[in-house]
């Protein structure tokens, strides 16, 4: 299957695409490795009159350490997230996550940017992003602001982010020597994740348990007050909405959210440990 | 020495691992220049009445060379797919008044090329009146709503010649009785349905399609324009894989031809996966009650079978299969009392056919369920059992008392087959492994599933032809009535040849799937193809001897009986003097046409041993180990062998784990993707372990039996048992899934984006100019504009990775990358990798060597794939490789061949560059 016709622009420079991006509005789109945006195009779910080809800027493909944060652009593949010495030394559970993101052809294409722009509930990186509590920087014509990923979504497929802003860099917090795991419960490997669960220093992500990326709050707040993993984890769905579908109902999800979110507490406290 | 029985690799492979197969789409012969591109509107209901079609905005949109719909569809008549269904049941090429299942073709749209043709679909405006779907079986069996209301009924055929007997269980001490469902499959080959038709000056139909059988295609097609099979040609390109659902011709088919006759053009049609995980006819799809009855000692004294059959909106051979479902329901055990019924009913869901075992992994399913639950309910070992039970080898042949009249097993060691798995299992280590983890109570708890079966092969036609030929330059023609799509008939078939002639497999080609040079044949279905087609080759190669020897027996004056054929040379036994069979044929034309009766269907048998984890947590089941007897008497090739039980354990285990086609309650599909539809990759498999066993048949010469649906018959019953033994010492919880309804978008068509998009890429080492619309796909720039084809498509999700090459030297699935996104950029395909067949990349040879291929169609990604997996890890362990293809889906492998071939490439050559 194939799109329906669009007009086609890859400008030189992170501004000419903002500058696109303000002419044109709603009717434009950004393409950045495109493998949430052509799948949906390919499905005609989607038809953007403009697309806008990011992908080759190399202006957004870049991981550095800056103070207290690891600064990644927005333009990085997740197959280079995947495989970073800085990130690997520096917030390891960036790449651990990922590497669970769909399949290496995937990875080799998919951006961090792009992922964390489609807002799809069912994204890995957005709640790795936000247990770790990290930024967004966003540029617009009106110049750039940071926003704090617990305000970033909104609701299913849909944040803060305006028509015309596009992500230019995602900001993690270093968090070399926390406790960290990921837990993603799939049943083919190269699946979206059922539930997923990212842990570090003691905040936790959930994937697919609500319209956004969540993070289980009453779990936080239960380990903040010493309760023991078991306890902590035994709230994680609580204050989650999961979804009911053919891999799973909303009480399989719920379910699985406690065992995950156990399990990643567990390794993560092995992981503090040694 | 014979070569029968050998480890021959095979000779198809070297053009598949280089340039690539040519399947239907990818065919550039000069009868379709010029084409049309067609597309079908489909049905977005599962069941309504058709209240208006416009087809004007869609008659109007570039491109558009017509647009047709039932009304214009003079001289197609509608036809019954299965025979004996119900006479009022008829399906139409195209729906009249009422559209039945969703992806029902509605309208037919003609383009000069496939993107216009999906932009004019969509304007292709339909009216419909919605009317309620049926989509369980015990809803159609109630008949609240009937699909065809000349009918009066939504039974489609019943096979009910036994009656149930009120006091058929009074003898048992124990009785158990039990629903169960054999899911929907779908059979999902990574070729989707294509064909292309071309019609002579001479008035003559060249249709190329995508089948198991040309010869039934021919005469189907013929049938249903209403013309002579003289008048229509068939040619099977290569086949990307079939498993039951390409058996003989599509309706499609025929409409194709017609449209190429209405606008005096060629037309190609290839489907998309959407399309065809809809479209293409379903497999399994029973509802089953089983009850079985014995004594606390094991002995089970009565069987019955109960099997509602879902034929799907339109009876085709899915409704036949429950006939199969039925003679085999006793399977390998000797019961007193067997009787069953089934009915086969029409729902609102895509119609049903064969699928890899058809009618006979249900029958296995049923039975050894039924098995398992006698077995709990007396407290005795399943497999102690299924020993107790099983037809005993004296009694061969046997007559048992399935349905339909029953069976004639030939021969079977059923026993000494459960035995022999259970040993290599390590059966009784296993069971104290699984009770230890019961005692810690661990998380990841141990099921041991036990199965045993009997099928059968061969049946229905028992006829196969074949012609051989030896030619005056030394080389050979074998002619076969079969169709192979993966068997590697061109090898098997060479060396069977091979065997009588004496003549390398190199110089011996073997051609089938055309009808004008292979008029008479069957085709390539129920595991037949061997003992029929193979064996009518090993026949004819026989007699060319004999007559060869005949006509060499003047010349060198000698009697036949002193003559013997070696090396392709006919020799005077004991001297040096005689004269090659080229020589001979170049005085006279040396040629047999035979064929092979086998006269009676074979029962291949075999046992199964499934070991599953299942984390009690969680939910989650993986299979750890898979150990199969699989008996089809003696092998002539065991690597070719060795991939039909691969490939078939690992559709096998995904009935049980994994596959489902799966609708709302209003019949949308849920399912209609590879995203949605539960394929495994390589990493979700283990490697299996295969143990030997050969019984050979009296039914032909070289005795053996069919291999083909050995997996998927053993192996669902052997895991679905072991996820219930791994915890039936739990108490069972079950939730349900009630899937919400799916919506779906349409967007009209947008032609104003005419702007086209100069790129630059350089593809292979060349590089390659072209100015082309920005959503031109990657994959279709490298196939239709730079014209390679070795890339394929199979899906439209980014789920096959059929589509993969390198850009820049990494994997990427090219149907998801656009080609301006390519710009600058460069490309590598399997083309790229292996120019010449000779020649082949350390990757492809491995592929070879360990026969990682069967269809092919899956190869040229996986190849790319693989390349690039041992670019980033030159020495993966086994879990790394089967992580590291998670991105490509192969229909036939079980990718146990596969993931061999990656672990002999990296150690071949470290890393591959
Ligand atoms: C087969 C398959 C399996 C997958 N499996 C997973 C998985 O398991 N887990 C997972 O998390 N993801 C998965 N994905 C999604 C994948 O990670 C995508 O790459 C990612 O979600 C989107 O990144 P992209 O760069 O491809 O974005 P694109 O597809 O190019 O764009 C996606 C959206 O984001 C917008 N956008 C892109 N870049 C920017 C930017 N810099 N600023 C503002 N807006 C932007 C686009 O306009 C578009 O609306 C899978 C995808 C496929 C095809
Ligand atoms: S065609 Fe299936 S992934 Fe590209
Ligand atoms: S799909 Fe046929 S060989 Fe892989």
């Amino acid at each position: 299957m194939i799109p329906v016709g669009f007009d086609y622009a890859r400008p030189d420079t992170v501004d000419g695409a903002v500058a696109l991006l303000a002419e044109h509005g709603e009717d434009a789109t950004l393409l950045a490795g495109g493998h949430s945006l052509l799948p949906v195009m390919k499905l005609r779910l989607g038809a953007p009159e403009l697309v806008i080809d990011v992908g080759k800027l190399t202006e957004l493909q870049y991981i550095r350490v800056d103070g207290d944060e690891v600064a990644i652009g927005a333009g990085t593949r997740h197959h280079t997230v995947a495989t970073s010495d800085v990130l690997t030394t520096e917030c390891p559970l960036m790449p651990a996550v990922a590497r669970t993101v769909g399949d290496p052809q995937v990875r080799h294409r998919g951006t961090l940017g792009g992922s964390l722009a489609h807002a799809d509930p069912a994204s890995d990186l957005p709640a790795a992003v936000l247990a770790l509590g990290g930024t967004v920087v966003l540029r617009s014509p009106r110049g750039e602001r940071q926003v704090p990923i617990t305000g970033f979504y909104t609701g299913v497929f849909s944040s803060v982010k305006e028509p015309d802003e596009l992500i230019v860099e995602v900001r993690v917090p270093r968090t070399a020597r926390a406790g960290w795991a990921y837990e993603k419960f799939v049943r083919r490997a190269n699946d979206w994740a059922i539930v997923g669960v990212a842990v570090v220093d003691g905040r936790v992500g959930l994937v697919n348990m609500g319209p956004t990326p969540l993070r289980a709050s009453q779990t936080e707040a239960a380990l903040a007050d010493g309760a023991s993993i078991e306890d902590a984890a035994a709230l994680a769905d609580q204050r989650t909405e999961p979804p009911t579908d053919l891999a799973g109902t909303a009480e399989y999800r719920r379910h699985l959210a406690r065992v995950l979110t156990r399990r990643a507490l567990e390794r993560a406290a092995a992981v503090a440990d040694g | 020495m014979s070569i029968m029985g050998t480890r021959v690799v095979r000779k198809e492979d070297p053009v598949f691992l280089s340039r690539g197969a040519t399947y239907t789409d990818d065919l550039t012969d000069e009868r379709l220049t010029g084409a049309l591109h067609l597309t079908l509107v489909r049905s977005p209901l599962a069941h309504g009445r058709i209240t208006g079609i416009d087809v004007e905005a869609a008659k109007a949109a570039p491109g558009v060379v017509g647009v047709f719909t039932a009304a214009d569809l003079e001289g197609l008549s509608p036809t019954l797919m299965f025979p004996a269904a119900n006479r009022a049941m008829v399906r139409p090429f195209l729906a009249t008044d009422r559209v039945r299942f969703v992806g029902e073709p509605v309208a037919a749209v003609l383009t000069e090329h496939p993107y216009q043709g999906q932009d004019a679909a969509e304007l292709v405006e339909v009216d419909y009146d919605p009317l309620p779907a049926v989509i369980g079986l015990k809803d159609s069996l109630e008949g609240g709503t009937v699909l065809f209301e000349e009918a009066g009924t939504n039974l489609a055929l019943a096979f009910d010649d036994q009656q149930f007997d009120d006091h058929f269980f009074d003898d048992c001490e124990v009785v158990v009785t039990r629903e169960i469902v054999n899911q929907r499959l779908a059979a999902a080959p990574l070729e989707t349905r294509a064909a292309s038709a071309a019609w002579g000056e001479d008035g003559r139909l060249t249709l190329f399609a995508s089948s198991q059988n040309a010869q039934m295609a021919r005469d189907e097609v013929a049938g249903w324009l209403g013309i002579e099979a003289s008048q229509v040609h068939v040619i099977l390109p290569d086949v990307g894989g079939g498993f039951g659902a390409k058996i003989g011709g599509d309706p499609t088919f025929a409409l194709v031809a017609w449209l190429a006759k209405q606008v005096g053009r060629p037309v190609r049609w290839s489907e998309s996966r959407s399309e065809n995980m809809t479209g293409m006819l379903q497999g399994r799809a029973q509802l089953q009650t089983v009850t079985i009855g014995g004594r606390r000692d094991g002995t089970v004294l009565a069987y019955r079978l109960d099997v509602l059959a879902d034929a799907g909106a339109y009876p085709a051979i899915g409704t036949f299969l429950p006939f199969f479902t039925r003679q085999m329901a006793p399977g390998v055990y000797d019961i007193p009392k067997v009787e069953s019924r089934a009915r086969a009913l029409v729902t609102t869901t895509t119609p049903t056919g064969a699928y890899r075992g058809a009618g006979r992994p249900e029958a296995t399913a049923a039975i050894e369920r039924a098995m398992d639950l006698f077995s709990a309910e007396i407290g005795m070992d399943p497999a102690e059992v299924r020993k107790l039970n099983v037809v005993p080898p004296d009694k061969f042949p046997f007559t048992t008392k399935g349905g339909g009249g029953g069976a004639v097993y030939d021969t079977g060691e059923y026993a000494k087959a459960i035995d022999r798995v259970l040993e290599a299992a390590g059966y009784a280590d296993l069971r104290a492994e699984q009770a230890a983890r019961r005692e810690r109570g661990d998380v990841l708890q141990l099921g041991i599933g036990v199965s045993s079966y009997v099928e059968i092969t061969g049946g229905g036609e028992f006829r196969e032809d074949a012609a051989v030929e030896v030619h005056a330059d030394g080389t050979v023609t074998v002619l076969t009535g079969t169709s192979p799509h993966g068997q590697g008939h061109a090898t098997a078939w060479a060396m069977l040849a091979s065997e009588h002639l004496g003549i390398p497999i190199e110089k011996i080609t073997v051609k089938h799937g055309d009808t004008d040079l292979i008029p008479r044949g069957v085709g390539t279905m129920g595991s037949r193809s061997l003992q029929t087609g193979g064996v009518a080759v090993y026949q004819a190669a026989g007699q060319l001897v004999e007559l060869a020897k005949q006509r060499a027996a003047d010349l060198l004056e000698a009697s036949v009986e002193d003559l013997e054929v070696v090396e392709g040379r006919v020799t005077v036994k004991g001297t040096g003097s005689g004269i090659d069979l080229a020589e001979l044929a170049a005085k006279e034309q040396l040629r047999i046409d035979t064929a092979f009766d086998s006269g009676a269907a074979s029962f291949p048998f075999g046992a199964h041993v499934a070991v599953v984890e299942v984390d009690v947590e969680s939910g989650k089941a993986v299979v750890d180990r898979i150990i199969t007897v699989d008996d089809a008497g003696p092998v002539l090739n065991p690597l070719l062998a060795e991939g039909q039980r691969h490939g078939g354990i690992a559709q096998g285990i995904s009935q049980a784990l994994l596959e489902e086609v799966a609708y709302d309650v209003d019949g949308n599909p849920l399912t209609a993707t590879f995203a949605d539809y539960g394929f495994p990759s390589a990493a979700e498999l283990p490697s299996f372990t295969l143990v030997d066993m050969e019984t050979p048949t009296p039914l032909n010469p070289i005795g053996a039996k069919g291999i083909g649906e050995a997996g998927t018959i053993g192996a669902t019953p052997a895991v679905q048992s072991a996820v219930v033994d791994a915890v039936s010492h739990l108490a069972s919880a079950t939730s349900t899934c009630r899937p919400p309804r799916y919506g779906c978008g349409r967007h009209p068509g947008r032609w104003e984006h005419e702007m086209s998009e100069k790129v630059s890429i350089t593809v292979n080492g060349r590089p390659t100019t072209a100015e082309v619309e920005p959503r031109l796909l990657l994959v279709h720039y490298l196939r239709d504009v730079v014209g390679l084809k070795a890339t394929n498509i199979g899906c439209d999700t980014t789920s096959c990775g059929a589509c993969t090459v390198l850009l820049d030297g990494q994997s990427v699935k090219s149907c998801t990358v656009l080609a301006v996104q390519a710009d600058q950029q460069s490309v590598t395909t399997m083309e790229g990798l292996s120019p010449d067949p000779e020649q082949l990349h350390p990757v492809a040879a491995a592929f070879r060597a360990e026969h990682g291929l069967q269809c092919g169609f899956c190869t040229p990604g996986m190849v790319m794939a693989t390349v690039s997996l041992l670019e980033e890890n030159p020495h993966p362990t086994e879990r790394e490789v089967r992580d590291g293809l998670e991105g490509n889906l192969c229909r036939c492998t079980g990718y146990h061949n596969i993931v061999r071939a990656v672990l002999t490439a990296a150690e071949s050559s470290g890393s591959a560059s």
